[in-house]
């Protein structure tokens, strides 16, 4: 493929730009600002799968490889948190977890 | 031909990503995610990673995005999932901070002349394989024993008292 590899970091440094802003504009939601992160994670995938297409070395999908795993292992810590935090207060609003003040 | 269907792809991931950022409802913001994490997956099948486009369709939109649908879901959140859309007094900062990174974007970009560009090598599956085992062994061990450990605090955060 001809693509250079600018265009490629471009495409991936406005996905990162759009999950940053998800996570801040909904920093009142839960699970808005799991979405975001997803969305930033998969900005730096991209980045590495295209490094390692220029270059010719696997290590770029090995660590995008990491990164899925990484993934899974965070959702399901976050989702089982969401989870229990909705059984606390019935709500995600994170305003209303203020008990330590933070 | 490559070029023209990478190009595409990147606009469908770059608008399906705006929508699900600006939805009002979560469930909808997962299935635009959905869409554009599959026109993720077709850039990296263009970028010469076949193995990691189909674990971007598996893990991602098969597995991760579904369980976020399930917790929607579950969570029964008050009349029909309708989320407090934030102010623009929230989105001022994101902006601020998004049009930060484009900005540092479009400044790397001008400072230089662009080369020829020079294609990509496609990596085979052995190739990546053999890297996998060979050379990161440990770390295939260390995510196992990752994963265990989220299975782990998963099961303990949502046991029943």
């Amino acid at each position: 493929m001809s693509v250079p590899l600018s265009h490629v970091l471009i495409v991936a440094s406005l996905m990162f730009a759009m999950g940053l802003g998800c996570v801040i504009a909904w920093r009142a939601n839960v699970i808005m600002m799991l979405i975001g992160i997803e969305i930033m994670l998969n900005a730096v995938m991209l980045t590495f799968v295209g490094g390692s297409a220029h270059w010719g070395i696997a290590d770029g999908q090995l660590f995008s490889l990491m990164l899925m795993a990484l993934t899974s292992a965070e959702v399901s810590l976050a989702l089982a948190m969401v989870v229990y935090l909705h059984r606390r207060k019935q709500t995600v609003n994170t305003d209303e977890f203020d008990s330590m003040k933070g | 031909m490559e070029a023209t269907l990478f190009y595409i792809l990147a606009a469908v991931l770059l608008i399906g990503i705006l929508l699900a950022i600006t939805a009002r409802q979560a469930v909808r913001s997962i299935v635009y995610l959905v869409t554009s994490f599959f026109a993720l997956a077709l850039m990296f099948y263009l970028l010469g990673a076949p193995l990691i486009a189909a674990f971007e369709v598996i893990i991602y939109a098969g597995a991760i995005m579904v369980l976020f649908l399930f917790v929607i879901m579950m969570l029964e959140l008050e009349s029909p999932e309708k989320l407090a859309k934030p102010h623009f007094k929230n989105w001022l900062p994101a902006l601020l901070l998004a049009g930060a990174v484009v900005g540092a974007l479009v400044v790397l970009l001008c400072s230089r002349l662009q080369a020829v560009p020079p294609g990509f090598t496609e990596i085979p599956v052995r190739q990546f394989a053999f890297a996998l085992f060979k050379q990161y062994g440990v770390a295939v061990e260390v995510v196992s024993m990752q994963l265990l450990f989220a299975l782990v605090g998963a099961l303990y955060l949502g046991r029943r008292r």
